[in-house]
Protein backbone atom coordinates (compact mmCIF):
# COMPACT_ATOMS: atom_id res chain seq x y z
CA UNK A 1 0.00 0.00 0.00
CA UNK A 2 2.82 2.37 0.90
CA UNK A 3 4.39 1.69 -2.47
CA UNK A 4 1.27 2.61 -4.40
CA UNK A 5 0.95 5.82 -2.38
CA UNK A 6 4.58 6.56 -3.16
CA UNK A 7 4.03 6.12 -6.91
CA UNK A 8 0.90 8.28 -6.87
CA UNK A 9 2.54 11.09 -4.88
CA UNK A 10 5.66 11.07 -7.06
CA UNK A 11 3.49 11.16 -10.15
CA UNK A 12 1.39 14.08 -8.90
CA UNK A 13 4.27 16.15 -7.53
CA UNK A 14 5.77 16.15 -11.00
CA UNK A 15 2.52 17.61 -12.27
CA UNK A 16 2.79 21.26 -13.32
CA UNK A 17 -0.77 22.12 -12.31
CA UNK A 18 -0.22 21.15 -8.71
CA UNK A 19 3.03 23.12 -8.54
CA UNK A 20 1.38 26.22 -9.97
CA UNK A 21 -1.51 25.77 -7.53
CA UNK A 22 0.94 25.81 -4.63
CA UNK A 23 2.76 28.84 -6.05
CA UNK A 24 -0.52 30.70 -6.59
CA UNK A 25 -1.62 30.04 -3.02
CA UNK A 26 1.78 31.14 -1.78
CA UNK A 27 1.70 34.39 -3.72
CA UNK A 28 -1.85 35.20 -2.62
CA UNK A 29 -1.23 34.50 1.05
CA UNK A 30 2.06 36.41 1.05
CA UNK A 31 0.39 39.40 -0.56
CA UNK A 32 -2.51 39.33 1.88
CA UNK A 33 -0.34 38.84 4.93
CA UNK A 34 2.32 41.39 3.98
CA UNK A 35 0.20 44.12 2.49
CA UNK A 36 -2.71 44.20 4.93
CA UNK A 37 -1.93 45.97 8.20
CA UNK A 38 -4.89 44.45 10.01
CA UNK A 39 -4.22 40.81 10.86
CA UNK A 40 -7.85 39.84 11.22
CA UNK A 41 -8.68 41.33 7.86
CA UNK A 42 -5.93 39.32 6.19
CA UNK A 43 -7.19 36.17 7.87
CA UNK A 44 -10.72 36.81 6.69
CA UNK A 45 -9.57 37.34 3.12
CA UNK A 46 -7.54 34.17 3.28
CA UNK A 47 -10.55 32.38 4.73
CA UNK A 48 -12.53 33.31 1.67
CA UNK A 49 -9.79 31.98 -0.60
CA UNK A 50 -9.68 28.78 1.41
CA UNK A 51 -13.44 28.38 1.26
CA UNK A 52 -13.83 29.01 -2.47
CA UNK A 53 -10.62 28.13 -4.29
CA UNK A 54 -9.50 25.16 -2.24
CA UNK A 55 -12.63 23.02 -2.70
CA UNK A 56 -12.73 23.87 -6.40
CA UNK A 57 -9.14 22.90 -7.08
CA UNK A 58 -9.32 19.82 -4.86
CA UNK A 59 -12.44 18.38 -6.45
CA UNK A 60 -11.54 19.15 -10.08
CA UNK A 61 -7.91 18.11 -9.81
CA UNK A 62 -8.81 14.87 -8.01
CA UNK A 63 -11.51 14.00 -10.52
CA UNK A 64 -9.23 14.54 -13.50
CA UNK A 65 -6.43 12.66 -11.82
CA UNK A 66 -8.66 9.69 -11.09
CA UNK A 67 -9.73 9.39 -14.71
CA UNK A 68 -6.15 9.75 -15.91
CA UNK A 69 -5.07 7.09 -13.45
CA UNK A 70 -7.72 4.65 -14.71
CA UNK A 71 -5.02 2.77 -16.61
CA UNK A 72 -2.84 2.53 -13.54
CA UNK A 73 -5.76 1.30 -11.44
CA UNK A 74 -6.69 -1.30 -14.05
CA UNK A 75 -3.12 -2.53 -14.10
CA UNK A 76 -3.16 -2.94 -10.32
CA UNK A 77 -6.56 -4.58 -10.11
CA UNK A 78 -5.34 -7.75 -11.83
CA UNK A 79 -2.42 -8.01 -9.41
CA UNK A 80 -2.78 -9.75 -6.05
CA UNK A 81 -3.91 -6.58 -4.29
CA UNK A 82 -7.18 -5.84 -2.53
CA UNK A 83 -9.36 -3.43 -4.43
CA UNK A 84 -10.03 -1.45 -1.28
CA UNK A 85 -6.33 -0.97 -0.78
CA UNK A 86 -5.79 0.16 -4.35
CA UNK A 87 -8.45 2.86 -4.23
CA UNK A 88 -7.49 3.89 -0.72
CA UNK A 89 -3.85 4.26 -1.75
CA UNK A 90 -4.74 6.32 -4.79
CA UNK A 91 -6.93 8.51 -2.61
CA UNK A 92 -4.33 8.93 0.12
CA UNK A 93 -1.65 9.79 -2.43
CA UNK A 94 -3.93 12.35 -4.02
CA UNK A 95 -5.03 13.97 -0.77
CA UNK A 96 -1.45 13.95 0.52
CA UNK A 97 -0.16 15.81 -2.54
CA UNK A 98 -2.94 18.40 -2.33
CA UNK A 99 -2.23 18.82 1.38
CA UNK A 100 1.46 19.38 0.67
CA UNK A 101 0.55 22.08 -1.84
CA UNK A 102 -1.80 23.71 0.65
CA UNK A 103 0.69 23.62 3.49
CA UNK A 104 3.42 25.10 1.31
CA UNK A 105 1.07 27.72 -0.14
CA UNK A 106 -0.96 28.77 2.89
CA UNK A 107 0.18 26.90 5.99
CA UNK A 108 3.82 27.98 6.05
CA UNK A 109 3.24 31.71 5.42
CA UNK A 110 0.39 31.76 7.94
CA UNK A 111 2.55 30.20 10.63
CA UNK A 112 5.44 32.57 9.88
CA UNK A 113 3.45 35.81 9.69
CA UNK A 114 0.67 35.10 12.14
CA UNK A 115 1.16 31.91 14.10
CA UNK A 116 -1.89 32.50 16.30
CA UNK A 117 -4.65 30.12 17.25
CA UNK A 118 -6.95 31.46 14.53
CA UNK A 119 -4.29 30.86 11.89
CA UNK A 120 -3.93 27.30 13.09
CA UNK A 121 -7.67 26.86 12.92
CA UNK A 122 -7.73 28.21 9.39
CA UNK A 123 -5.02 25.77 8.36
CA UNK A 124 -6.98 22.95 9.90
CA UNK A 125 -10.15 23.95 8.08
CA UNK A 126 -8.25 24.17 4.80
CA UNK A 127 -6.76 20.72 5.29
CA UNK A 128 -10.14 19.28 6.17
CA UNK A 129 -11.75 20.81 3.09
CA UNK A 130 -8.96 19.46 0.88
CA UNK A 131 -9.47 15.97 2.25
CA UNK A 132 -13.26 16.19 2.02
CA UNK A 133 -13.40 17.47 -1.53
CA UNK A 134 -10.91 14.99 -2.87
CA UNK A 135 -12.98 12.23 -1.23
CA UNK A 136 -16.10 13.63 -2.91
CA UNK A 137 -14.21 13.65 -6.20
CA UNK A 138 -13.24 10.02 -5.78
CA UNK A 139 -16.84 9.12 -5.00
CA UNK A 140 -18.10 10.93 -8.08
CA UNK A 141 -15.50 9.41 -10.36
CA UNK A 142 -16.09 5.88 -9.10
CA UNK A 143 -19.79 6.27 -9.79
CA UNK A 144 -19.45 7.85 -13.25
CA UNK A 145 -17.87 5.81 -15.99
CA UNK A 146 -17.62 8.72 -18.38
CA UNK A 147 -14.89 11.30 -17.83
CA UNK A 148 -16.82 14.31 -19.12
CA UNK A 149 -19.79 13.44 -16.97
CA UNK A 150 -17.55 12.91 -13.94
CA UNK A 151 -15.94 16.32 -14.32
CA UNK A 152 -19.39 17.88 -14.82
CA UNK A 153 -20.62 16.30 -11.60
CA UNK A 154 -17.52 17.57 -9.78
CA UNK A 155 -18.11 21.14 -10.95
CA UNK A 156 -21.78 20.90 -10.04
CA UNK A 157 -20.92 19.59 -6.58
CA UNK A 158 -18.57 22.51 -5.98
CA UNK A 159 -21.14 24.96 -7.32
CA UNK A 160 -23.77 23.49 -5.05
CA UNK A 161 -21.70 23.53 -1.88
CA UNK A 162 -20.10 26.91 -2.33
CA UNK A 163 -22.85 28.99 -3.98
CA UNK A 164 -26.23 27.32 -4.37
CA UNK A 165 -26.42 26.02 -0.83
CA UNK A 166 -26.45 29.46 0.80
CA UNK A 167 -29.18 30.58 -1.53
CA UNK A 168 -31.17 27.47 -0.77
CA UNK A 169 -30.87 28.03 2.97
CA UNK A 170 -31.95 31.66 2.63
CA UNK A 171 -34.89 30.65 0.49
CA UNK A 172 -36.04 28.11 3.07
CA UNK A 173 -35.61 30.62 5.88
CA UNK A 174 -37.78 33.17 4.13
CA UNK A 175 -40.39 30.64 3.16
CA UNK A 176 -40.71 29.30 6.69
CA UNK A 177 -39.99 32.49 8.60
CA UNK A 178 -43.15 32.04 10.67
CA UNK A 179 -41.77 28.93 12.31
CA UNK A 180 -38.93 28.45 14.79
CA UNK A 181 -36.04 27.35 12.60
CA UNK A 182 -33.10 27.00 14.96
CA UNK A 183 -32.92 23.23 14.87
CA UNK A 184 -33.36 22.84 11.12
CA UNK A 185 -30.77 25.60 10.66
CA UNK A 186 -28.22 23.66 12.70
CA UNK A 187 -28.90 20.66 10.54
CA UNK A 188 -28.53 22.77 7.39
CA UNK A 189 -25.20 24.04 8.60
CA UNK A 190 -24.01 20.51 9.22
CA UNK A 191 -24.94 19.41 5.71
CA UNK A 192 -22.35 21.63 4.04
CA UNK A 193 -18.65 21.24 4.83
CA UNK A 194 -17.78 24.67 3.45
CA UNK A 195 -20.35 26.26 5.74
CA UNK A 196 -18.96 24.27 8.64
CA UNK A 197 -15.45 25.49 7.92
CA UNK A 198 -16.60 29.09 7.80
CA UNK A 199 -18.53 28.72 11.04
CA UNK A 200 -15.55 27.24 12.86
CA UNK A 201 -13.18 30.05 11.93
CA UNK A 202 -15.73 32.81 12.43
CA UNK A 203 -16.74 31.47 15.84
CA UNK A 204 -13.12 31.87 16.81
CA UNK A 205 -12.88 35.36 15.31
CA UNK A 206 -16.18 36.30 16.94
CA UNK A 207 -17.19 38.40 13.96
CA UNK A 208 -20.86 37.66 14.25
CA UNK A 209 -21.81 40.01 11.46
CA UNK A 210 -20.19 37.74 8.91
CA UNK A 211 -21.44 34.47 10.23
CA UNK A 212 -24.71 34.32 8.41
CA UNK A 213 -27.80 32.61 9.72
CA UNK A 214 -26.49 29.07 10.17
CA UNK A 215 -23.37 30.32 11.94
CA UNK A 216 -25.33 32.51 14.30
CA UNK A 217 -27.60 29.62 15.17
CA UNK A 218 -24.55 27.42 15.74
CA UNK A 219 -23.11 30.00 18.13
CA UNK A 220 -26.31 30.39 20.09
CA UNK A 221 -27.08 26.69 20.03
CA UNK A 222 -23.74 25.27 21.12
CA UNK A 223 -21.88 28.32 22.45
CA UNK A 224 -18.55 29.31 20.97
CA UNK A 225 -16.41 26.39 22.12
CA UNK A 226 -19.15 23.82 21.83
CA UNK A 227 -19.99 25.08 18.35
CA UNK A 228 -16.39 24.67 17.24
CA UNK A 229 -16.17 21.19 18.69
CA UNK A 230 -19.40 20.13 17.02
CA UNK A 231 -18.08 21.63 13.79
CA UNK A 232 -14.91 19.57 14.07
CA UNK A 233 -16.79 16.37 14.66
CA UNK A 234 -19.08 17.06 11.73
CA UNK A 235 -16.08 17.78 9.48
CA UNK A 236 -14.62 14.41 10.49
CA UNK A 237 -17.88 12.76 9.45
CA UNK A 238 -17.61 14.60 6.14
CA UNK A 239 -14.10 13.25 5.66
CA UNK A 240 -15.31 9.73 6.29
CA UNK A 241 -18.56 9.04 4.50
CA UNK A 242 -17.74 9.85 0.84
CA UNK A 243 -14.64 7.72 1.03
CA UNK A 244 -16.45 4.85 2.71
CA UNK A 245 -19.17 4.94 0.09
CA UNK A 246 -16.64 5.16 -2.76
CA UNK A 247 -14.76 2.13 -1.42
CA UNK A 248 -17.98 0.15 -1.25
CA UNK A 249 -18.93 1.08 -4.81
CA UNK A 250 -15.45 0.40 -6.13
CA UNK A 251 -15.43 -3.09 -4.62
CA UNK A 252 -18.31 -4.14 -6.87
CA UNK A 253 -17.42 -2.08 -9.90
CA UNK A 254 -16.77 -3.70 -13.28
CA UNK A 255 -13.61 -2.40 -14.86
CA UNK B 1 -7.38 -26.01 -11.65
CA UNK B 2 -9.94 -23.41 -12.67
CA UNK B 3 -13.63 -24.04 -12.55
CA UNK B 4 -16.46 -21.77 -13.59
CA UNK B 5 -19.88 -22.79 -12.25
CA UNK B 6 -23.13 -21.24 -13.42
CA UNK B 7 -21.69 -17.82 -14.16
CA UNK B 8 -24.16 -15.13 -15.18
CA UNK B 9 -23.34 -11.54 -16.02
CA UNK B 10 -25.61 -8.90 -17.45
CA UNK B 11 -24.58 -5.46 -18.70
CA UNK B 12 -27.78 -3.47 -18.98
CA UNK B 13 -29.82 -5.29 -21.59
CA UNK B 14 -27.02 -7.48 -22.81
CA UNK B 15 -26.67 -10.89 -21.23
CA UNK B 16 -22.90 -11.07 -21.55
CA UNK B 17 -22.46 -14.42 -19.80
CA UNK B 18 -25.31 -16.88 -19.65
CA UNK B 19 -24.83 -19.87 -17.38
CA UNK B 20 -21.18 -20.60 -18.10
CA UNK B 21 -19.83 -23.91 -16.86
CA UNK B 22 -16.23 -24.69 -17.73
CA UNK B 23 -13.28 -26.32 -16.08
CA UNK B 24 -9.62 -26.27 -17.06
CA UNK B 25 -6.74 -28.33 -15.75
CA UNK B 26 -2.99 -27.69 -15.57
CA UNK B 27 -0.49 -28.43 -18.40
CA UNK B 28 -3.11 -27.61 -20.96
CA UNK B 29 -3.39 -24.84 -23.41
CA UNK B 30 -6.97 -23.87 -24.07
CA UNK B 31 -8.38 -21.66 -26.80
CA UNK B 32 -11.47 -19.63 -26.00
CA UNK B 33 -12.97 -18.83 -29.35
CA UNK B 34 -16.12 -17.21 -30.56
CA UNK B 35 -17.35 -14.27 -32.61
CA UNK B 36 -16.85 -10.68 -31.50
CA UNK B 37 -18.95 -9.84 -28.49
CA UNK B 38 -19.51 -13.45 -27.53
CA UNK B 39 -18.29 -12.93 -23.96
CA UNK B 40 -14.69 -14.18 -24.15
CA UNK B 41 -13.11 -11.12 -22.62
CA UNK B 42 -15.85 -10.78 -20.03
CA UNK B 43 -15.29 -14.37 -18.99
CA UNK B 44 -11.57 -13.75 -18.59
CA UNK B 45 -12.23 -10.59 -16.65
CA UNK B 46 -14.45 -12.43 -14.19
CA UNK B 47 -11.57 -14.82 -13.57
CA UNK B 48 -9.29 -11.88 -12.85
CA UNK B 49 -11.78 -10.17 -10.60
CA UNK B 50 -12.13 -7.17 -12.90
CA UNK B 51 -15.76 -7.97 -13.58
CA UNK B 52 -17.92 -9.25 -10.75
CA UNK B 53 -20.38 -11.94 -11.89
CA UNK B 54 -24.06 -11.54 -10.98
CA UNK B 55 -24.44 -15.18 -10.07
CA UNK B 56 -22.25 -18.26 -9.88
CA UNK B 57 -18.81 -19.02 -8.56
CA UNK B 58 -15.28 -19.39 -9.87
CA UNK B 59 -12.90 -21.77 -8.16
CA UNK B 60 -9.14 -21.49 -8.44
CA UNK B 61 -7.63 -24.64 -6.93
CA UNK B 62 -10.91 -25.31 -5.12
CA UNK B 63 -11.04 -21.87 -3.48
CA UNK B 64 -13.52 -19.27 -4.58
CA UNK B 65 -11.94 -16.24 -6.21
CA UNK B 66 -14.85 -13.93 -5.38
CA UNK B 67 -13.77 -11.40 -2.78
CA UNK B 68 -10.31 -12.94 -2.76
CA UNK B 69 -7.14 -11.48 -4.19
CA UNK B 70 -4.17 -13.67 -3.23
CA UNK B 71 -4.85 -16.13 -6.06
CA UNK B 72 -3.99 -13.46 -8.61
CA UNK B 73 -0.32 -13.91 -7.75
CA UNK B 74 -0.62 -17.13 -9.78
CA UNK B 75 -2.15 -15.56 -12.85
CA UNK B 76 -0.34 -13.66 -15.55
CA UNK B 77 -2.69 -11.55 -17.62
CA UNK B 78 -2.07 -10.05 -21.01
CA UNK B 79 -5.00 -7.77 -21.83
CA UNK B 80 -6.42 -7.22 -25.29
CA UNK B 81 -6.22 -3.46 -24.97
CA UNK B 82 -3.45 -2.69 -22.58
CA UNK B 83 -3.55 0.45 -20.53
CA UNK B 84 -0.51 1.80 -18.75
CA UNK B 85 0.32 5.05 -17.00
CA UNK B 86 1.15 7.07 -20.09
CA UNK B 87 3.99 9.20 -18.78
CA UNK B 88 6.00 6.34 -17.30
CA UNK B 89 8.74 4.71 -19.33
CA UNK B 90 8.84 0.99 -20.05
CA UNK B 91 11.59 0.54 -17.48
CA UNK B 92 9.61 2.42 -14.85
CA UNK B 93 6.50 0.33 -15.43
CA UNK B 94 8.49 -2.90 -15.17
CA UNK B 95 10.29 -1.67 -12.06
CA UNK B 96 7.04 -0.62 -10.47
CA UNK B 97 5.44 -4.01 -11.06
CA UNK B 98 8.49 -5.78 -9.66
CA UNK B 99 8.48 -3.45 -6.68
CA UNK B 100 4.81 -4.09 -5.97
CA UNK B 101 5.03 -7.85 -6.44
CA UNK B 102 8.30 -8.46 -4.58
CA UNK B 103 9.01 -11.63 -6.50
CA UNK B 104 12.54 -12.77 -7.16
CA UNK B 105 12.45 -15.72 -9.57
CA UNK B 106 11.70 -13.55 -12.56
CA UNK B 107 11.21 -15.03 -15.99
CA UNK B 108 12.79 -12.49 -18.31
CA UNK B 109 13.05 -14.64 -21.45
CA UNK B 110 10.55 -12.53 -23.33
CA UNK B 111 12.09 -9.27 -22.18
CA UNK B 112 15.33 -10.37 -23.81
CA UNK B 113 13.68 -11.92 -26.86
CA UNK B 114 11.67 -8.79 -27.58
CA UNK B 115 14.77 -6.62 -26.99
CA UNK B 116 12.90 -4.43 -24.54
CA UNK B 117 16.01 -3.15 -22.73
CA UNK B 118 16.84 -1.17 -25.86
CA UNK B 119 13.50 0.64 -25.60
CA UNK B 120 13.54 0.94 -21.82
CA UNK B 121 13.55 4.73 -21.66
CA UNK B 122 10.65 5.31 -24.01
CA UNK B 123 7.50 6.67 -22.37
CA UNK B 124 4.47 4.42 -22.75
CA UNK B 125 2.48 7.04 -24.66
CA UNK B 126 4.99 7.04 -27.53
CA UNK B 127 4.85 3.27 -28.08
CA UNK B 128 3.22 1.61 -31.05
CA UNK B 129 0.42 -0.86 -30.51
CA UNK B 130 2.74 -3.79 -31.12
CA UNK B 131 5.36 -2.61 -28.66
CA UNK B 132 2.69 -2.16 -26.02
CA UNK B 133 1.59 -5.73 -26.66
CA UNK B 134 5.19 -6.83 -26.14
CA UNK B 135 5.32 -5.05 -22.81
CA UNK B 136 2.02 -6.69 -21.81
CA UNK B 137 3.34 -10.11 -22.79
CA UNK B 138 6.54 -9.59 -20.81
CA UNK B 139 4.58 -8.54 -17.72
CA UNK B 140 2.25 -11.53 -18.03
CA UNK B 141 5.14 -14.01 -18.06
CA UNK B 142 7.46 -12.06 -15.72
CA UNK B 143 6.34 -13.46 -12.37
CA UNK B 144 6.33 -17.09 -13.45
CA UNK B 145 2.59 -17.60 -12.86
CA UNK B 146 0.91 -21.01 -12.98
CA UNK B 147 -1.87 -19.74 -15.18
CA UNK B 148 -1.44 -17.48 -18.18
CA UNK B 149 -4.41 -15.62 -19.50
CA UNK B 150 -3.74 -14.16 -22.92
CA UNK B 151 -6.44 -12.06 -24.54
CA UNK B 152 -5.78 -11.81 -28.28
CA UNK B 153 -2.04 -12.15 -27.68
CA UNK B 154 -0.84 -11.88 -31.25
CA UNK B 155 -3.07 -9.01 -32.37
CA UNK B 156 -0.76 -6.21 -33.46
CA UNK B 157 2.46 -8.20 -33.15
CA UNK B 158 4.77 -8.57 -36.13
CA UNK B 159 5.38 -12.12 -37.40
CA UNK B 160 8.74 -12.45 -35.64
CA UNK B 161 7.39 -11.37 -32.27
CA UNK B 162 4.30 -13.47 -32.80
CA UNK B 163 6.52 -16.52 -33.40
CA UNK B 164 8.56 -15.82 -30.27
CA UNK B 165 5.39 -15.56 -28.22
CA UNK B 166 3.97 -18.78 -29.64
CA UNK B 167 7.18 -20.66 -28.81
CA UNK B 168 7.05 -19.30 -25.30
CA UNK B 169 3.44 -20.39 -24.90
CA UNK B 170 4.28 -23.92 -26.05
CA UNK B 171 7.24 -24.08 -23.71
CA UNK B 172 5.22 -22.94 -20.71
CA UNK B 173 2.47 -25.46 -21.43
CA UNK B 174 5.11 -28.17 -21.43
CA UNK B 175 6.31 -26.82 -18.08
CA UNK B 176 2.94 -27.70 -16.63
CA UNK B 177 1.21 -24.37 -16.84
CA UNK B 178 -2.34 -23.70 -17.87
CA UNK B 179 -2.60 -21.27 -20.75
CA UNK B 180 -5.90 -19.67 -21.69
CA UNK B 181 -5.88 -17.93 -25.06
CA UNK B 182 -8.66 -16.04 -26.73
CA UNK B 183 -8.42 -15.37 -30.39
CA UNK B 184 -10.51 -15.34 -33.47
CA UNK B 185 -7.63 -16.03 -35.79
CA UNK B 186 -7.92 -19.80 -35.70
CA UNK B 187 -4.98 -20.53 -37.98
CA UNK B 188 -2.60 -19.19 -35.35
CA UNK B 189 -3.89 -21.60 -32.76
CA UNK B 190 -3.30 -24.76 -34.79
CA UNK B 191 -0.20 -26.16 -33.16
CA UNK B 192 -0.67 -24.26 -29.98
CA UNK B 193 -3.76 -25.52 -28.22
CA UNK B 194 -4.97 -28.82 -26.76
CA UNK B 195 -8.57 -27.86 -26.08
CA UNK B 196 -11.13 -25.56 -27.61
CA UNK B 197 -14.04 -23.89 -25.89
CA UNK B 198 -16.49 -22.16 -28.21
CA UNK B 199 -18.56 -19.28 -26.90
CA UNK B 200 -21.48 -17.63 -28.60
CA UNK B 201 -23.92 -15.05 -27.19
CA UNK B 202 -22.53 -15.63 -23.73
CA UNK B 203 -23.05 -19.38 -23.78
CA UNK B 204 -20.56 -22.22 -24.07
CA UNK B 205 -21.52 -24.10 -27.22
CA UNK B 206 -18.92 -26.79 -26.73
CA UNK B 207 -15.65 -27.56 -24.96
CA UNK B 208 -13.59 -30.35 -26.56
CA UNK B 209 -10.11 -31.75 -27.03
CA UNK B 210 -8.58 -30.67 -30.30
CA UNK B 211 -7.64 -34.28 -31.07
CA UNK B 212 -11.23 -35.41 -30.55
CA UNK B 213 -12.44 -32.59 -32.74
CA UNK B 214 -10.06 -33.55 -35.51
CA UNK B 215 -11.06 -37.19 -35.30
CA UNK B 216 -14.76 -36.41 -35.34
CA UNK B 217 -14.58 -34.10 -38.33
CA UNK B 218 -11.75 -35.73 -40.22
CA UNK B 219 -10.07 -32.35 -40.65
CA UNK B 220 -6.52 -31.57 -39.55
CA UNK B 221 -6.76 -27.78 -39.55
CA UNK B 222 -8.57 -26.19 -36.66
CA UNK B 223 -10.28 -23.66 -38.94
CA UNK B 224 -11.79 -26.38 -41.09
CA UNK B 225 -12.68 -28.58 -38.15
CA UNK B 226 -14.50 -25.69 -36.51
CA UNK B 227 -16.28 -24.81 -39.73
CA UNK B 228 -17.42 -28.42 -40.08
CA UNK B 229 -18.72 -28.53 -36.51
CA UNK B 230 -20.61 -25.28 -37.00
CA UNK B 231 -22.19 -26.49 -40.20
CA UNK B 232 -23.23 -29.79 -38.70
CA UNK B 233 -24.71 -28.40 -35.53
CA UNK B 234 -26.32 -25.43 -37.26
CA UNK B 235 -24.46 -22.85 -35.13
Amino acid sequence: MKKIIKYVVLDILRNRILVSYAVLLLVVSMLLLCLTDNGTKALLSLLNIVLIVLPLVSIIFSTIYYYNAAAFIELLVCQPLRRKKILLSVYIGLALSLLIAFIVGVGVPLMIFDGGMTALLLIFVGMALTVIFSALAILGSVMMRDKARGIGVAILAWFYFSLLYDGLVLFLLFQFSDYPLEKPAVLMGALNPIDLGRIIVLLRLDSAAMMGYTGAVFASFFGSAGGMLTGFVLLLVWMGWPLWWALRRFNRKDL
Amino acid sequence: MIQFTNIYKRFGRLQALDNINLSFSASKSVALIGPNGSGKTTLIKTLLGMVVPDKGDILFRDTSVLGNCAYRANIGYMPQISSYPENMTIAQVMEMMKDIRQYTKLDEDLVQAFKLPQLANKPMRTLSGGTRQKVSACLAFLFNPEVLVLDEPTAGLDPVASGILQDKILQETRNGKLVLITSHILSELDDLVDEVAYLQDGEVKFHKQVAALQAATGEQKLVRAMARVMENSGL
